[in-house]
């Protein structure tokens, strides 16, 4: 009986990995429908697009990259530390993973309201009086790190609730399958974001 | 399927990985000081599907799954690929 209730378990954790890849998988088409927007546009108005990611700050960008990877570290880290039935550690490193998540947020909210400032944002005068090209990479811009900006605060939410799961024992060592699926989602935020970054920062 | 031993990643090599992962974001940093023109293009994206490919197999842990998930991955990451070069040749053959 006992070996039956294990084999059933191992099951129940195989597909849940399943389920969870295939809807990583469908989120990969979401970005993916709009980095080809990008890389379509980006070949017509290459000029424009340089002259967006131009006014971008690359520092702050390079900085939430090292964040999001860091953060990416220790989440993998939390899984290796309840497998061995470490719940202490497991918790210290989801908090220290959320702390880099908000860093991360706070970079945005920095970036986002200087654009602001200039009156840039979706649907201002400003924006729409840009030319076409600039239009739509801050059009773009906009949607892609806004969306993925979702994603964080989705993936924030995700790791809390592990944090009590954990207290009240529905995550352990023996049952993980729920903070190894919000690790494969926080990887998916860091996965998008190592493509978000070179695309709107780096290339100038 | 393994008999139940499901595989432990190292806390040390949870940190290896980081280390290679923050070499190659300041790699893509420093390359971009060079005016390489539309090759900067190429490196930094060559650069990013390293970062992606180390993140996939190491933290999401897809180097120790089964041989499905294995291939359902790749196979999507190829559909993708398609897609992509696909568009480009009906832009450039308009």
């Amino acid at each position: 009986m006992s070996t039956h209730s294990i084999h059933s378990e191992q099951i129940e954790s195989e597909t849940g990995k399943l389920g969870m890849w295939i809807f990583l998988l469908t989120e990969l088409f979401l970005f993916g429908g709009l980095f080809l927007v990008y890389a379509v546009f980006r070949a017509q108005y290459s000029e424009a697009f340089h002259a967006g990611a131009e006014e971008l700050n690359a520092f702050i960008g390079t900085l939430n990259t090292v964040f999001l990877l860091v953060s990416s570290m220790t989440v993998a880290m939390a899984i290796t530390a309840i497998q061995k039935d470490k719940k202490n550690l497991a918790i210290f490193l989801i908090l220290v993973t959320l702390i880099l998540a908000g860093l991360f947020m706070m970079n945005k909210y920095f970036e986002w309201s200087h654009k602001f400032e200039f009156k840039l944002y979706p649907g201002s005068e400003v924006l729409k009086n840009l030319p076409r090209g600039e239009l739509l990479f801050f059009g773009l811009y906009f949607m892609m790190t806004g969306l993925h900006a979702i994603h964080v605060l989705i993936g924030m939410t995700l790791l809390a609730i592990n944090i009590f799961k954990i207290k009240n024992g529905e995550v352990s060592s023996k049952h993980y399958l729920h903070l190894e699926n919000t690790g494969l989602y926080w990887h998916l935020v860091d996965l998008i974001w190592i493509f978000l970054f070179p695309l709107l920062y780096l290339i100038t | 399927m393994k008999n139940g031993d499901t595989h432990i990643s190292s806390f040390t090599s949870h940190a290896i990985v980081l280390i290679v992962l923050l070499a190659l974001t300041f790699l893509s940093v420093s390359v971009t000081g060079y005016q390489l023109g539309a090759f900067s293009v190429t490196i930094a994206l060559a650069i990013a599907s390293v970062k992606v490919a180390t993140v996939i197999l190491n933290f999401m842990h897809v180097k120790h799954e089964s041989l499905f998930i294995k291939l359902m991955i790749s196979g999507v990451f190829i559909l993708y690929a398609l897609v992509i070069i696909i568009t480009f040749i009906d832009y450039q053959l308009r």
